[in-house]
């Protein structure tokens, strides 16, 4: 595949343990652990995933957490919500930093 | 354990291990427990044409089950000394002498649950139904497989979400799903696509709270299942180009300790026109109960516990995750 992104590596991601399998061990627990159901169900965590993966903008990570919330029993609705929370963090982010160029314009201003 | 025969070429390649080896590389077998369950197919006419559904069944189909079949039926419920008949379709409801039929069931075993879509329950025309139901306790399983109505509608057809949130405030009314009522109401949830279902645990709180905050709608229990790659939901996996992608799942999905509650283990499966089957699946398929095609008026009683069952693909629908309820 002609491209840096192939959805077939998504099933590979285990791999990345190969040459520090100690580390990738303690990564994947922890990860196993922070989705399993606790004071958030496994449907609200894969929903918060979906949005998280669309501000960090991984393929692989929408991929499986479409698929996911899907299977957790969330909506398109919902899911579009959740990508719409990124959206606005994301964008957000960029305007509150507006300040921080205000400020200094207006120091270096007459 | 017996395969299926089938003609080379027919079927599109499920890209995934065939059942029966992966049942014998757990070293599991699928042999009979003793037969509790006799299921009734009563036809494949119904007002609706779902997406997911394995029997193709629609307004088109003319396949329903006669007076004559439903006094075989009868016949074999008596000497069969079930726990509990499940009855199916199609849309039960609109097959004439329903009522009757329901109310001679009701003798044969001390539960019986209608399985319903809702919408053929539906009406005025339904009254004299919905009173045998009250009147004999037989508890309703109905689809209602989304929160949302554009879900609801994609996978069921258009104007079928009012009419099923209107026949649960109806059956609430006549007492079903209300505690202490003795009348059962039990949601079955699909997924509505080429994924497997939600944790039914966290599901059924789900649609519990949110059912009764929106609509005032109570219920006893819900049901997740899998849908079978089989009929009309099989041709949408290939049109979509989702079939080996979503056989994979389930085969990827198999769950060894789901195998010794499969349904197949504990029921026997009559069609509407009097064929018997393991299960309804295997019905949809063609695949007959004991290698040969068997009317339930030849039968003397239920298959003896032992007695193998047939194995196809479509059987990892049953095994995937927590199994098949």
């Amino acid at each position: 595949m002609d491209t840096y992104y192939d959805p077939r590596d998504l099933n590979l991601f285990e791999s990345i343990g190969k040459d520090a399998p100690e580390l990738a061990k303690k990564f994947f627990d922890y990860y196993g652990a922070v989705f399993t159901e606790g004071a958030l169900s496994e449907r609200e965590k894969a929903l918060i995933a979906l949005a998280v993966a669309h501000t960090v903008q991984c393929p692989y990570c929408i991929d499986a957490y479409t698929q996911a919330c899907l299977e957790k029993g969330s909506d398109l609705e919902e899911m579009s919500e959740a990508m719409h929370v990124a959206a606005a963090i994301r964008g957000g982010a960029s305007l509150v930093h507006g300040v921080q160029m205000r400020k200094i314009a207006e120091k270096l201003s007459l | 354990m017996q395969e299926p025969k089938k003609s080379a070429g027919q079927e599109p390649a499920s890209g995934v291990e065939h059942f029966s080896c992966t049942l014998k590389r757990h070293d599991l077998h699928f042999a009979r427990r003793r037969c509790r369950i006799l299921q009734i197919n009563t036809g494949l006419l119904c007002d609706l044409a779902c997406k997911h559904c394995h029997l193709e069944a629609g307004p088109q189909r003319r396949e329903i089950m006669s007076a004559e079949t439903m006094q075989e039926v009868v016949a074999f419920a008596h000497r069969g000394n079930f726990e509990m008949i499940d009855v199916t379709g199609g849309a039960p409801e609109l097959v004439p002498g329903i009522a009757g039929f329901l109310s001679e069931l009701a003798d044969c075993a001390p539960h019986v649950l209608l399985r319903s879509n809702l919408t053929a329950l539906g009406g005025k025309a339904r009254e004299e139904l919905l009173a045998t139901l009250c009147r004999h306790r037989i508890a309703l399983v109905v689809s209602f497989p989304s929160l949302r109505e554009a879900q609801v509608e994609a996978q069921r057809g258009s104007g079928v979400w009012e009419k099923s949130l209107a026949m649960l405030n109806r059956l609430n009314e006549l007492g079903y799903g209300r505690a202490d009522s003795g009348l059962e109401l039990h949601l079955a949830v699909n997924p509505g696509g080429a994924f497997l279902p939600a944790n039914q645990e966290s599901m059924e709180k789900r649609y519990r709270r949110e059912l009764e905050k929106r609509w005032g709608i109570v219920f006893n229990r819900l049901f997740t299942l899998t849908n079978a790659p089989l009929g009309r939901f099989k041709h949408w996996l290939e049109k979509s180009g989702n079939y080996q992608g979503y056989m994979r799942k389930l085969a990827e999905s198999f769950n060894p300790e789901a195998v010794p509650a499969v349904m197949c283990r504990e029921q026997i499966s009559v069609s509407w026109d009097g064929t018997v089957f393991d299960c309804d699946f295997h019905l949809a398929a063609g695949i007959c109960q004991g290698e040969k095609r068997t009317q339930v008026r030849d039968l003397p009683g239920p298959p003896p516990e032992g007695t193998p069952i047939a194995t196809a693909d479509h059987c990892y629908a049953c095994t995937a995750g927590a199994g098949f309820t």
